[in-house]
């Protein structure tokens, strides 16, 4: 049997479409390396053998009918386990949800689905996504493929984590603050955190509402391309899904970043930024320029303060969008005598150390006497990091930086120190604040042999501009997805 | 204190002052914010989905005819329609509410600064609208244990079909000064309410509810008195009498020489007290923020300008045009008015029946048949029926006292009175050569009541007319049964 | 920044979280290190400027008043913890704890 498992997205499908394989033996080969090497990796918190099996089967039988196929006809796709779908357990990573089935499924769900994409199981995250590292998740850390004692970054390290262990050639992942493009950075993926209100949030557990986005992990941009063309579409069901089609994502994807204005944004170079990071991002600008980008310098100021009003913005609105987890009507219960009493043994026992954190961060930014100060003045300095982007954008057709400071940190490193874990997203929170689309594209290993990425802006709704410049330098670069290095998972045996 | 609700105190040395919070649920078909139904009754949960039960990652989407309906009212009561409103959480913890949050409107609702217009025996008065603002319903508690109330309950079962219907809470000024001004208050809210169609506003069902806050202040004072808050009014009864004692209460306090506290009190009916529910120190923060789920409501001025133009007559309007038009009472007009008949009082007049004549029957029987049976009298009755009912009476064909069972039959949904009348056969006997020879039967049953007639002892004739009567199983024309009687007597 | 373990307390019973004691001072000091780094947000000179509301700038979403569905009951109540009759059950609701 020919290598499933390194191939791109592109290639199953039209492997699959031309009858050359089969979308049984597709996600067969997807599930073999999944058990193969998740004990390891511990990137799925299930896997969705029997129900992947029947949907390739009957992809197979339509085809063999002569039947149209959706775009991605026997792709396996993982699915973070923050996004719903019906009747299969979806935990948040938390406690709390641990034996929770939906009545319902994501709307990203039922486009992927319709696509005829194989959803073979459901990813590890951290808590309700509350972290940069995948060790919140309640059941077990997720690690990094390429080097198993290091984290893959979080909040949706199990789908970076499962594209870059080819366990799965395409993933859906939620970035609220980098929860896309922090662990796409450190596993060496694509990863792409569309305009807010592109996708749809329904079906999207909450954390942060004015912030959650859901979107695509791959191994090459058309990939993600082709999964975010998928999931981008106006629902009724979302008050704040933009309600106008689509920008189209494949037309101009090979039309280079030659003639384009490409800023690179001098306040993400600051202190904390890793020397290895530095550099490669550094060489990547220099590449773009090669391409006969005109690379210019442009300043965010207010990007400093985005961290911040993060950590008020976000914390703010979760503590509100986890309160109806009280043990009523699904999830965990502990008893208690009165009923404010079982809510909160129940919300003790169920929700980790993080979620309490910015539930406790969150109550308090919202209570009596502090509301201006704190959620109304960081929405205010959101306003203003908007204002700074559109200024930018007024001459730059994309700008760039640093994804996350830091490549693929050790388990454990920083988990005593809550700061030092949000700081993991301070490059990253920006975009998601004004709602522009960001993706992160690797660059290049530092010198442990660890993936780097670029971060890649572009103004609202254009990410056909950010995506035809990300395919320009992935070109470029040829960055080899394989992991490797001593405390790599081992790659997929040949064919 | 007894159930007579008199404030005497209070107009003497003290002056109550008295705002209200006025819940109104609103008719529309779906909630706020899912589609599920918002019809009456339903077996418990059977009207939930996953929004509206608060399962994970669904969302809300707001109800344009809920938007539409707060607009209507905004208008109705003179208020501002803010260009741009917006839904806040209100963040609170209890088992009747899926996400343990409120959306609601917090500094920007959609309707601010209107008036109303009141009036009691004692004068007229206008009191300021704060504000209207939307929100959505909780579910229902069923609290199980020996008292089946909240406290003392073992447990409680919830659920959850009324949670998500859209309410509109309209915030009056403190603006009012007794417990009638409170009670006129409330019911010319709900007039409007129906006349605009917005939501059958039943206190008793929990379709319309009120909360009062009262204070009492030296009168003459222009400072503000610390208020309680007063739960559980739902009837106008409950609120006049629990207004009432509020006021009494608070001016014996004071006068005893004891302090009022910021709390929320509960009206117990029966016992016609108030007692504390909670007091301020426990009084929820509830963390108000905008809901970033939600985007601002800003109404087309086009919109609201067709809104406007498709607004009813409103009940001050139409009260006034009844007393002037059709020369009816005040009472009458509100009793026609409070029983919601002014439309079939309006569609009989336009049928042909005489304005007093037609109020007399609605205010009387029509009125009476609601209130034992519980039932609207508008759902039951047609103008156009009325009138007819009224020209059968006038043609003779029905008596009074007929057309009174034919009436309730036809409220009881037994078909128009024509359709009654034919069915049971109830027409007056009213052919000449029929009831004359029923006459000259009765006389010759009689011949001694007939002899007195024919002495001229007038009275007697009642008499044979009685026996016409029996003869005819009371159908005959009582009228024309005299007459005919009268010249049989006289010509011999 | 400063915290008391009360003013913990007070937010852990606003938040319906049942805290011990090494959580609540643990609590103490990351709350107050995290908030003070979130206070930066107040030297920003923000007169003028409205908070952001919905980036793109979104308004009106509405749907039509027309029926959706509704799940079956059996659905509704499928993942209660408890439930009786049709509906959900929860210990006894104590008005002054709510």
């Amino acid at each position: 049997m020919i290598d499933l498992v390194t191939r791109s997205a592109l290639e199953l499908r039209d492997l699959v479409a031309a009858g050359e394989v089969s979308a049984v033996d597709v996600a067969t080969a997807h599930l073999e390396r999944i058990h193969a090497t998740d004990e390891r990796v511990g990137a799925f918190l299930r896997t969705l053998d029997d129900e992947a099996l029947a949907h390739a089967a009957d992809i197979d039988r339509r085809r063999a009918a002569g039947e149209d196929l959706g775009m991605l006809a026997g792709v396996p796709l993982a699915v973070k386990d923050l996004l719903c779908t019906r009747g299969v357990e979806t935990t948040a990573g938390s406690r709390i949800l641990a034996d929770y089935r939906p009545p319902y499924d994501a709307t990203a769900v039922i486009h992927a689905r319709e696509a005829d994409a194989v959803i073979i199981g459901k990813t590890n995250m951290d808590e309700f996504a509350m972290g940069s590292s995948c060790e919140n998740s309640a059941f077990f850390p997720t690690r990094n493929p390429w080097d198993l004692g290091r984290v893959p970054g979080g909040s949706s390290g199990g789908s970076a984590a499962a594209v870059a262990a080819f366990q799965a050639p395409l993933a859906l992942g939620t970035d609220t603050g980098g929860s896309i493009r922090q662990p796409a950075s450190l596993c060496g993926l694509v990863g792409v955190k569309p305009t807010y209100g592109l996708v749809s949030r329904y079906g999207l557990i909450a954390f942060a509402s004015s912030l959650d986005q859901i979107g695509p992990f791959a191994r090459t941009v058309v990939d993600a391309a082709e999964l975010l063309t998928v999931i981008a579409r106006p629902d009724p069901r979302d008050s704040t899904s933009i309600p106008k089609p689509p920008p189209n994502l494949l037309a101009g994807l090979d039309d280079g970043a030659d003639g384009l204005r490409v800023g690179v944004v001098a306040e993400f170079f600051g202190d904390g930024l890793e020397a290895g990071v530095r550099t490669r991002v550094t060489e990547a600008v220099e590449r773009l320029a090669g391409l006969g980008a005109d690379v210019v310098e442009v300043s965010l100021p207010h990007a400093p303060y985005g961290l911040p009003a993060y950590y008020l913005i976000a914390p703010s609105e979760c503590s509100s969008n986890l309160a109806r987890y009280d043990g009523v009507r699904y999830g965990l219960r502990e008893e208690g005598a009165t009923s404010a009493a079982m809510m909160a043994a129940t919300r003790g026992a169920g929700f980790g150390t993080e979620v309490k954190r910015r539930l406790m961060i969150g109550t308090y930014a919202l209570s009596a006497g502090y509301y201006d100060a704190y959620y109304a003045q960081a929405q205010r300095v959101r306003t203003l990091i908007a204002r700074d982007f559109d200024a930018v954008f007024a001459n730059c057709d994309v700008i760039v930086g640093p994804t996350a400071p830091t490549a693929a940190f050790p388990l454990g490193a920083k988990t005593d120190d809550p700061l030092a874990m949000y700081l993991n997203d301070i490059y990253s929170v920006p975009a998601s604040l004004a709602g522009i689309p960001a993706m992160n594209l690797p660059v290049g290993l530092d010198d442990d042999g660890l993936p780097v990425g670029l971060q890649l802006m572009a103004p609202m709704l254009d990410e056909p501009v950010m995506l035809r410049v990300a395919r320009a330098l992935e070109a470029a670069v040829g960055f080899a997805t394989t992991p490797r290095g001593p405390e790599a998972l081992e790659a997929p045996a040949a064919a | 204190m007894t159930d007579t609700p008199r404030a005497a105190p209070a107009e003497e040395a003290w002056e109550a002052v008295i705002g209200l919070e006025v819940h109104v649920e609103l008719a529309t078909a779906t909630k706020m914010f899912c589609g599920c139904s918002t019809d009456f009754g339903g077996a418990p949960n059977t009207r939930t989905c996953p929004v509206c039960l608060g399962q994970p990652g669904t969302l809300p989407v707001t109800n344009r005819g809920a938007v539409e309906s707060a607009i209507r009212l905004g208008l109705a009561l003179g208020c501002d329609i803010a260009p741009s409103s917006q839904f806040h959480r209100k963040n609170y913890f209890y088992p009747d509410m899926p996400k343990n949050y409120q959306i609601s409107q917090y500094d920007v609702p959609i309707c601010r600064g209107g008036a109303l217009e009141v009036s009691t025996d004692t004068g007229t008065t206008t009191v300021g609208i704060t504000r209207v603002h939307m929100e959505e319903d909780t579910g229902k508690s069923l609290h199980i244990g020996a008292t089946g109330r909240l406290h003392g309950a073992e447990y409680s079962l919830v659920d959850y079909n009324r949670a998500g219907i859209p309410l509109l809470e309209i915030v009056s000024e403190p603006d009012i000064r007794s417990a009638e001004e409170a009670a006129a208050y409330v019911a010319e809210l709900r007039a409007i309410v129906l006349a605009l169609g917005i939501s059958d506003a039943k206190l008793e069902e929990g379709s319309m509810r009120c909360d009062a806050n009262v204070s009492i202040r030296p009168r003459g004072s222009g400072a503000y008195g610390t208020r309680a808050e007063v739960k559980n009014l739902n009837s106008l009864r409950s609120l006049r009498r629990a207004v009432a004692y509020e006021i009494e209460r608070q001016v014996t306090h004071l006068e005893d020489g004891g302090e009022v506290v910021q709390e929320t009190r509960h009206w117990d009916e029966d016992g016609g007290r108030t007692y504390t529910l909670r007091t301020k120190e426990t009084t929820e923060d509830y963390r108000y923020f905008p809901d970033p789920d939600l985007v601002p409501i800003e109404p087309d001025p086009a919109w609201i300008e067709e809104i406007r133009a498709s607004l009813p007559e409103l009940p001050a309007v139409t009260r006034a045009r009844l007393m002037e038009v059709h020369g009816l009472s005040r009472e009458q007009v509100a009793v026609l008015a409070g029983a919601g008949l002014v439309a079939v009082l309006e569609e009989a007049v336009e049928a042909g029946a005489e304005a007093g004549e037609a109020t007399n029957w609605l205010t009387n029987e029509v009125v009476a048949w609601a209130g034992e049976r519980d039932a609207d009298p508008a759902r039951a009755l047609a103008g156009v029926h009325l009138a007819e009912l009224l020209a059968l009476v006038a043609d003779g064909t029905l008596s009074k006292k007929l057309a009174r069972e034919v009436l309730t039959d036809v409220l009881e949904g037994g078909g128009t009175p024509r359709e009654v009348v034919a069915e049971r056969g109830l027409e007056q006997l009213s052919d000449e050569a029929e009831l004359a020879a029923v006459c000259d039967q009765v006389i010759a049953d009689n011949a001694e009541a007939a002899e007195e007639v024919r002495q001229g002892n007038a009275k007697a004739i009642g008499a044979l007319v009685g026996g016409v009567m029996r003869a005819t199983q009371g159908k005959a024309n009582p009228q024309l049964a005299n007459k005919l009687l009268r010249e049989r007597l006289a010509a011999e | 920044m400063t915290l008391s373990d009360d003013d913990v307390r007070h937010v852990a019973r606003l938040a319906r979280l049942d805290l011990s004691d090494e959580a609540v001072e643990q609590l103490r000091s990351q709350l107050a290190d995290i908030l003070a780094y979130a206070e930066q947000v107040g030297e920003v000179a923000t007169a003028d400027v409205p908070p952001m509301r919905h980036p793109f700038g979104l308004r009106n979403v509405m749907r039509e008043d027309l029926a959706g569905e509704s799940l079956p009951r059996d659905e509704a109540i499928s993942a209660a913890p408890e439930a009786e009759d049709g509906r959900f059950r929860v210990p006894r609701i104590v008005e002054a704890e709510q």
